[in-house]
């Protein structure tokens, strides 16, 4: 999971707060970092005080592999705002550990014909400011 | 009588203002263009009127997605009121209207006014959809809840949520972009015949085809046309609406359920949807079934949620609906199932919800002139559905006049 340099494109970045500081500053140690219930194993995302399987309240952030498979993906070509730059990928990843929980994303470091559905990605993160932001990149094996 | 309100709500009258790209008008101006046109429509005074009801109430963000709040129009008509609703947080835009039957049903309101209006056209300006954008970069702006997992990423339009979700339904089911332009093609041919509507030139498919991409497979012509315009309906009591201008339109069941988390990318089948569940509710709350509907107005934000409306509301199977429209026949006016007859919002614009049960209405009282659907026996029709929302929020309402 290498860091890439911070490009020099415009984004919108996220509030960062006690609620979710887990996930968003967990790729400054190159993890992806979700909450999980320690009684039954369940990985909540978003992040919500109250296991929704067990009810249970000892929860706790943990890494996972950061490896998933893209559940779908668009290939955007409008420039929503100003200064974004286009066309990117956008997609929804499945996380290995648990597909339930899914991600969107860009997927970023290859050819935009190579992306496609059942396709394995592996998380990289760039920093911006304060945060890390989690993109997801062809899987190197 | 069967439903959820036991035949006892009605909708007795309907009105719109004008509606156009950019109007450049007051938007309460045109809420109360629409809202006097409705209660006269119905046959009322405003002083008739003891309930209202609207999405999304008032609030200045994003900039024209909402003319007018509750207390608005309340006080511009001086009305007196027993009870009133005005929210976000309900079963798609119409969930308003369904609130508004809620109160009509329990006794807590006899006429309620429910409007949605938009001056989106005009927020937007000659600069387009992005000025009504949320800003990225240097403002300082920071996402929080549902938009910060997607603000980062370059995604602040539900153009590029909902195509995911068609991404799906193409990879799973073989749908194609051919199969999908029908939606918009047949929303075209029906909008000419609309006075109202935004476009009513003629598009074909090599148009179709050959539009710039928005966010793949969506083009240009997959989304709805932001505009300016305020639309109303009146729910009254039916053995009140009995005595009024118009014929009762009794309301037989609405779709109101999501099952699924409210999410646009957690939710569990990404071909879907939660109008899955709006739909499956409908029919679960009524003795009627879909082979008895005879015509459709289904939200078309995006030409894809029409399609999932469709399979959401059992006129085909899961994953059916591209064959089902495929060539675009039996969609059309004169087909089996007549959908969007007034051009939907990707041709009439996007009045936001409110404009599928207008129409509806209009269809059901035979008033849609040149594009009136009329049955085998060239009779109007006697059941619509009605259906508003996509992505996390959506319902429905199946709507009977009896001939």
């Amino acid at each position: 999971m290498s860091q890439v340099p911070v490009p020099a494109d415009v984004r919108i970045l996220p509030k960062v707060t006690a609620t979710n500081e887990h996930y968003w500053h967990g790729g400054r140690h190159g993890t992806l970092v979700l909450r999980r219930c320690r009684s039954c194993g369940y990985r909540l995302h978003p992040p919500t005080p109250v296991c929704p399987q067990c009810l249970g309240r000892d929860l706790a952030p943990e890494a996972v592999s950061g490896r998933a498979t893209v559940a779908t993906f668009t290939i955007n070509h409008q420039p929503w705002y100003p200064g974004l730059e286009v066309p990117f990928v956008l997609a929804i990843v499945e996380l290995d550990e648990q597909p339930d929980v899914r991600i969107t994303t860009n997927i970023v470091n290859c050819p935009l014909a190579d992306v496609h559905i059942g396709m394995r990605v592996q998380v990289v993160f760039r920093a911006y400011d304060d945060v890390w932001i989690p993109f997801f990149e062809p899987e190197v094996i | 009588m069967a439903g959820p309100f036991q035949g006892r709500v009605a909708i007795t009258g309907i009105g719109q203002s004008d509606v156009g790209r950019r109007l450049g008008r007051d938007p309460l101006e045109l809420t109360l263009d629409a809202c006097l046109a409705a209660i006269a429509d119905a046959g009322l005074t405003p002083a008739d009127i003891d309930g209202i009801a609207t999405y999304p109430g008032a609030m200045d963000n994003p900039p024209g997605f909402s003319g007018a709040g509750v207390t608005d129009v309340h006080d511009a008509l001086r009305l007196k009121l027993n009870w009133y609703y005005g929210g976000i947080e309900s079963p798609g835009q119409t969930g308003s209207t369904i609130n508004g039957m809620m109160a009509v049903a329990t006794g807590l309101a006899s006429h309620v006014l429910c409007f949605r209006t938009v001056f989106e056209g005009s927020a937007q300006g000659a600069q387009g959809r992005s000025a009504v954008m949320t800003g990225g970069g240097d403002g300082g702006y920071r996402a929080g809840g549902f938009q910060q997992w997607v603000l980062p990423y370059g995604a602040p339009s539900a153009a590029p949520w909902i195509a995911m979700f068609a991404q799906r339904h193409f990879h799973e089911f073989g749908t194609t972009r051919e199969q999908m332009a029908q939606i918009a093609l047949n929303a075209r041919l029906n909008a000419a015949a609309n006075p109202k509507a935004i476009y009513g030139t003629p598009l074909t498919l090599d148009d179709y085809l050959s539009a710039r991409m928005i966010s793949e497979p969506f083009c240009l012509f997959d989304c709805d046309v932001p505009c300016d315009g305020a639309t109303a309906v009146i729910v009254s009591r039916t053995d009140v609406a009995r005595s009024l201008r118009k014929p009762p339109i009794i309301v037989e069941s609405a779709g109101t359920a999501i099952r699924g988390r409210p999410s646009w990318d957690q939710w569990d089948d990404l071909t879907t949807m939660s109008v899955r569940d709006a739909g499956l509710s409908l029919w679960e709350r009524t003795h009627l079934a879909p082979s008895d509907v005879e015509v459709a107005e289904l939200y078309d934000g995006f030409s894809f949620i029409a399609m999932a409306w469709l399979e959401a509301l059992g006129f085909c199977g899961r994953g059916e609906s591209g064959p089902f429209i495929e060539g675009g026949h039996r969609i059309a006016l004169d087909g089996e199932l007549p959908l969007n007859t007034n051009g939907g919002q990707l041709s009439s614009g996007r009045l936001h919800g409110y404009g599928f049960l207008h129409e509806a209405c209009v269809q059901l009282w035979g008033e849609g002139a040149g594009r009136q659907v009329l049955t085998a026996a060239g009779t109007r029709p006697e059941l619509a559905v009605a259906a508003a929302g996509g992505g996390p929020t959506a319902s429905c309402l199946l709507l009977s006049c009896a001939r």
